[in-house]
């Protein structure tokens, strides 16, 4: 069975003259427990298609399954206790006047777990954050912190995929290492599949095994990591993005 | 946590241990931060004076507020025994002013209950849901707020009587639009940042989110400019009483003790003038506090 599996995708925003076709008929999958990295430049409609995904953008046609079942219109609670996103920018996804404990007692409460606050200090040590942070507001963590923060409740709901958006990319060089690392660890702790999204192709080789390029909407070239690394490319773009770096 | 220092230490630790010290540092950091602005301090000072009158005003004031002796009308402040002199009718000034004071704050009172309620409802479920929803409250707010303030007002109470409490509804009943304007357009910033995209995947619903997540952003503006409209409103309440459209004589209200006064405000200025200078100290102590307080709420600044 794949995580997940997209057949055709399209996304747009807006209707008629303003309509903006944002990724065109898109396919792929992703085994469970398989990595796969979605990489392009900005605009390239990477983002969208994990905003698809999680119903955050709703104007699609074509098929996406996620763990064998087809996606509809509207997502519900079961499926975002299977499917999880961590987003790109840690100082704007937290809760400006939300403690860390309420940040993640609102969301195991609302997965329906009783027994919050053990759950609460295991997170935060999973996600490598003592206790010790766990009365903290977002004002007074650093931007790796908060990200911990972000991935600790995008784990809240045990969830068996999880959607990075560009999770690093608003870090510090040195704070990204860790966080990818943290990354690493907890796919291979949790049996995880990710889906992850990212300019940089560094990046994604260190954490995914296969990547899709995108341009325009399109992708245009599947490949593997090894190929990836080996300059085994068939398409011209892919070839120039590999060549930025 | 007996001495003063170890309590500011609780307070001020870097590393919270429970939720309710976490939310104690968080208003300790805001009330230090309100403590360095002087200004905001003394409108603080002059409201809570107000309070502590209205609370205490039959320990207070010298006479009876409606005790009348003709014998002694008119009498020029600093007479023996009417420290701002006396009204019309006898009755000390002093004295009405301090019950005033209690009916002043039940206006500012039953208007901040009201209004600012009723315009972060609109203005939130407007801001979030959108589409028709927000096509037809913000049309209705458009309605409210084309109407002329103290018209509508006026309006309202010639068709439901003359009163205080009648007086307060029309008031909020013309003070909700800016309200649900400012909270919506406070809702349509935060309802696409990604921390309600993220509470939206853990499978929150609309209520939960609007009274969860985007109250307490919008909250606290909301009292900053609650605040620093409530001079207007209290002076909206004088106007009405001035008119005779508010509180009733033999009431003590300040708008409607400045209209007695009217009659004699060449020859005898202190009937007139010092409700008046009542109601601008007051106002301007509302002004001074939500001043002080938009510099420690507003939460573009980011630090709270």
């Amino acid at each position: 069975m794949n995580g997940i599996d997209l057949q055709d995708l399209n996304v747009w925003f807006g209707d008629y003259e303003e309509r903006v076709d944002a990724v065109k008929s898109a396919t792929f999958s992703v085994p469970e427990g398989g990595s796969f990295g979605l990489v392009g430049e900005s605009g390239s409609g990477k983002s969208t298609i994990l905003r698809a995904i999680t119903g955050l953008a709703s104007d699609w046609s074509g098929r996406m399954d996620v763990l064998g079942k087809p996606l509809g219109k509207t997502r519900d609670r079961q499926f975002y206790r299977q499917v999880q996103m961590v987003f790109q920018d840690p100082y704007a996804s937290l809760h400006p006047r939300h403690s860390v404990d309420a940040v993640l007692s609102e969301t195991l409460q609302l997965h329906g777990f009783s027994d919050v606050d053990a759950r609460i200090s295991k997170l935060l040590d999973d996600v490598g954050l003592g206790s010790t942070f766990r009365f903290r507001y977002p004002h007074q963590l650093s931007g790796g912190q908060r990200q911990r923060v972000a991935i600790a409740r995008s784990l809240a709901a045990e969830p068996a995929i999880l959607l990075l958006d560009e999770p690093t990319s608003a870090l510090d060089v040195s704070v990204q290492a860790e966080i990818l690392n943290l990354l690493t660890d907890l796919r291979a702790e949790r049996n995880l599949t990710y889906l992850m999204v990212s300019h940089d192709l560094a990046v994604v080789g260190h954490i995914c095994d296969h990547i899709a390029v995108m341009q325009h909407g399109e992708i245009v070239e599947t490949l593997s990591v090894e190929d990836m690394r080996a300059r085994k490319v068939k398409n011209a773009y892919t070839e120039h993005l590999l060549a930025s770096i | 946590m007996s001495s003063a220092q170890t309590l500011r230490q609780w307070l001020t630790s870097d590393v919270p241990t429970s939720r309710r010290q976490a939310k104690l540092a968080a208003l300790y950091q805001a009330w230090l931060a309100f403590r360095g602005n002087l200004m905001a301090m003394i409108g603080l000072a002059i409201l809570l004076l107000l309070v502590f009158t209205a609370t205490f005003a039959p320990w207070l004031a010298p006479h009876d507020p409606l005790a009348q002796d003709l014998a002694a009308r008119l009498q020029p402040p600093l007479t023996e025994g009417y420290f701002l002199g006396s009204d019309s009718l006898g009755r000390d000034i002093l004295s009405r002013l301090i019950y005033g004071s209690r009916i002043t704050l039940y206006i500012v009172a039953m208007v901040t209950l009201l209004a600012p309620v009723v315009g972060l409802f609109v203005g939130t479920i407007a801001g979030y849901v959108g589409g028709w929803t927000d096509a037809i409250l913000m049309r209705l707010t458009d309605i409210f707020l084309a109407f002329p303030r103290l018209v509508l007002a006026l309006a309202f109470v010639a068709a439901l009587g003359a009163g205080i409490e009648n007086a307060v509804l029309a008031i909020s009943l013309t003070a909700w639009p800016p309200y649900a304007r400012m909270a919506r357009a406070e809702t349509l910033t935060i309802r696409n940042s990604d921390y309600i995209h993220a509470i939206r995947l853990q499978g929150a619903g609309a209520m939960r989110i609007i009274t969860k997540h985007i109250w307490p952003l919008c909250i606290s503006s909301l009292v900053v400019r609650v605040t620093l409209d409530m001079a207007g409103i209290i002076l909206a309440a004088a106007g009405l009483g001035f008119l005779g459209l508010g509180a009733q004589p033999p009431s003590p209200e300040w708008g409607a003790m400045i209209s007695e006064g009217r009659k004699f405000i060449l020859d005898h200025w202190w009937v007139a003038t010092m409700p008046g200078l009542a109601i601008f100290t007051v106002s301007l102590a509302f002004n001074l506090l939500g001043d002080g307080l938009r510099d420690v709420l507003d939460p573009k600044d980011g630090s709270q």
